[in-house]
């Protein structure tokens, strides 16, 4: 009994990783694209339960609303639009596969080499920054806002232009080509 | 109080079962409710035969769909299908966890020392409600498909739609709150509320506004069922579905009318406050115990929305859609400028 309550943190964070990783291995297994989503939805949120065991509350709260409540929507969506089980019929959305698997692969690998390398040298950040804000003691809101608008208001700035171009660009991409109809 | 199994898991156990009590036993009292007041609004008399007018018709309701078959039709896929009213119970009821009904209350002297009649009172509880209550679309979209029905999935499909466009006004509006407040946790913000000596509906109407219009929107309730319309869709994403997966597709569409009305009360009205908090003549008030004021409110707005289903005609989905897009996610867009160059104007924040 003792040596669960002293190990209960451990014990939920193996849990929880490997829901994530059975999770991520069924994405790939699952033959029914609709299954295959909902394995990346328990995987989304076994690592929002993960990010609250490392006391990042509020990066939880975002995983679990843009993740879990509206990207993996967003993929249900298309899978239902898209009649997905005839594409392995259609060659001009298979012609590229292997090479795009192999590009994948090995950003993946590339990837995991860098983060393994990164975590061998130490720590990756003070883990104090989660809580406090110019040496005072907040929650986590506080402390994420102070560093994300303070520290790295640069960084952010330029996520949030390349986030628009990506947006337009797939506006101009999706719109067919009737502009004398006028839009 | 010392002994920790009673205070992290005894007291925690005995509140989540009084409130999930209260919460699925108030939603079948909403259908009653819901009935008598459309049938008083249509000049009809509405269910008043079961005990006395009609105040047992929920139960009746209750042991009619618990005693139904339980019909799975041919064809569907059955682990999502099964899981669909699940998916959809589960988020409408986790989310009362964290709403605050009332101070910390020793019930009328009964308990040695106060205990806070709510769960918990985390420091994201808004972020909690929001993100749970999304998780509620996925019970609409995959019984919608899983049905392997086309008017079941198209339903699904309008709903997830609709809950995505009208999900960002909503946030947008929760926001002009948190930029008041100050804070993410349910119970600051109703204490945010006593400092301010105002209710938050006061400088915040437009975000009220759009909030609750909005929350209509989320709980596909008239004039924006556009999910369940039954002259286009037969039942919506429920169509193939019986007894008690029905009534836990119904129960979670009444829960979250409660949740949505919930916060709207926490958020714009003061939670439990009475009327103007700061006004010392209205002080006797104070004998109404701050929870009646929650619960008072939260009627208020149930009474709302049941009274616009039977006043509003349906909209169209294409001006559904064109209400959310091009008219509140703009407009909440500016009154979140305009409240934060207020506050900013007025010294407030940091």
């Amino acid at each position: 009994m003792d040596w669960i309550v002293a190990h209960f943190a451990e014990l939920v964070f193996f849990y929880l990783a490997a829901i994530a990783v059975v999770g991520a291995g069924c994405v790939v297994i699952f033959r029914s694209p609709i299954n295959a989503a909902l394995a990346l939805l328990c995987t989304f949120l076994a690592i929002a339960g993960i990010f609250v065991l490392a006391h990042a509350e509020l990066l939880a709260a975002v995983q679990v609303l843009v993740y879990a409540g509206g990207i993996m929507v967003l993929f249900l969506f298309a899978i239902m639009l898209v009649n997905v089980r005839a594409l392995p019929q259609q060659p001009q959305f298979m012609r590229r596969l292997v090479p795009a698997a192999a590009v994948a692969g090995l950003l993946l690998a590339g990837l995991l080499v860098v983060a393994m390398w990164r975590v061998g040298q130490g720590p990756l950040a003070d883990p104090a920054t989660l809580t406090t804000a110019e040496g005072a003691l907040v929650g986590n809101t506080q402390a994420v806002a102070w560093s994300l608008f303070m520290q790295y208001l640069l960084p952010f700035e330029v996520v949030s232009i390349v986030l628009l171009v990506a947006i337009i660009g797939a506006i101009v991409l999706g719109r067919k080509e009737t502009a004398e109809e006028g839009a | 109080m010392t002994n920790p199994w009673v205070a992290f898991v005894l007291v925690p156990m005995i509140k989540i079962v009084v409130i999930l009590g209260t919460v699925v036993l108030a939603t079948a009292y909403m259908s009653f409710f819901e009935r008598r007041l459309v049938g008083f609004l249509q000049i009809r008399l509405g269910p008043n035969r079961v005990g006395w007018f009609g105040v047992l018709q929920p139960i009746a309701d209750a042991l009619k769909l618990f005693a139904k078959e339980d019909i799975v039709p041919s064809r569907v896929e059955k682990i999502v299908y099964l899981s669909g009213p699940v998916l959809i119970i589960v988020p409408s009821l986790v989310v009362f966890s964290v709403i605050p009904f009332g101070p910390p209350t020793t019930l009328f002297g009964l308990l040695p020392e106060p205990i806070a009649p709510f769960v918990t009172d985390i420091n994201i509880s808004v972020l909690f409600v929001m993100g749970v209550s999304s998780f509620g679309i996925y019970g609409i979209i995959l019984g919608g498909w899983a049905s392997n029905n086309k008017f079941s999935l198209m339903g699904g499909l309008r709903s997830a739609a609709q809950l995505i466009s009208y999900e960002v006004p909503m946030g947008f509006a929760v926001v002009a709150v948190l930029l008041m407040a100050g804070s993410l946790s349910l119970v600051d913000i109703i204490e945010a509320q006593r400092q301010a000596h105002v209710w938050f509906v006061f400088p915040g109407i437009v975000a009220f506004f759009i909030y609750f219009v909005c929350g209509i929107a989320e709980t596909n309730r008239n004039p924006f069922d556009l999910p369940e319309a039954e002259a286009e869709l037969v039942g919506g994403f429920h169509t193939e579905y019986s007894g008690m997966k029905f009534a836990f597709y119904f129960l979670a569409e009444y829960a979250n009318m409660i949740l949505i009305s919930s916060m709207a009360t926490v958020l714009f009205f003061g939670g439990w406050l009475r009327p103007f908090p700061s006004w010392g003549w209205l002080s006797f008030l104070d004998v109404v115990p701050p929870f009646l004021w929650f619960v008072a409110k939260v009627a208020g707005f149930l009474y709302c929305y049941i009274w616009f289903r039977g006043t509003f005609p349906r909209v169209r989905f294409d001006q559904l859609m064109a209400l959310g897009w091009k008219v509140f996610i703009p407009v909440s867009l500016a009154n979140l400028m305009v409240i934060g160059a207020v506050i900013v104007l007025l010294g407030g924040g940091r």
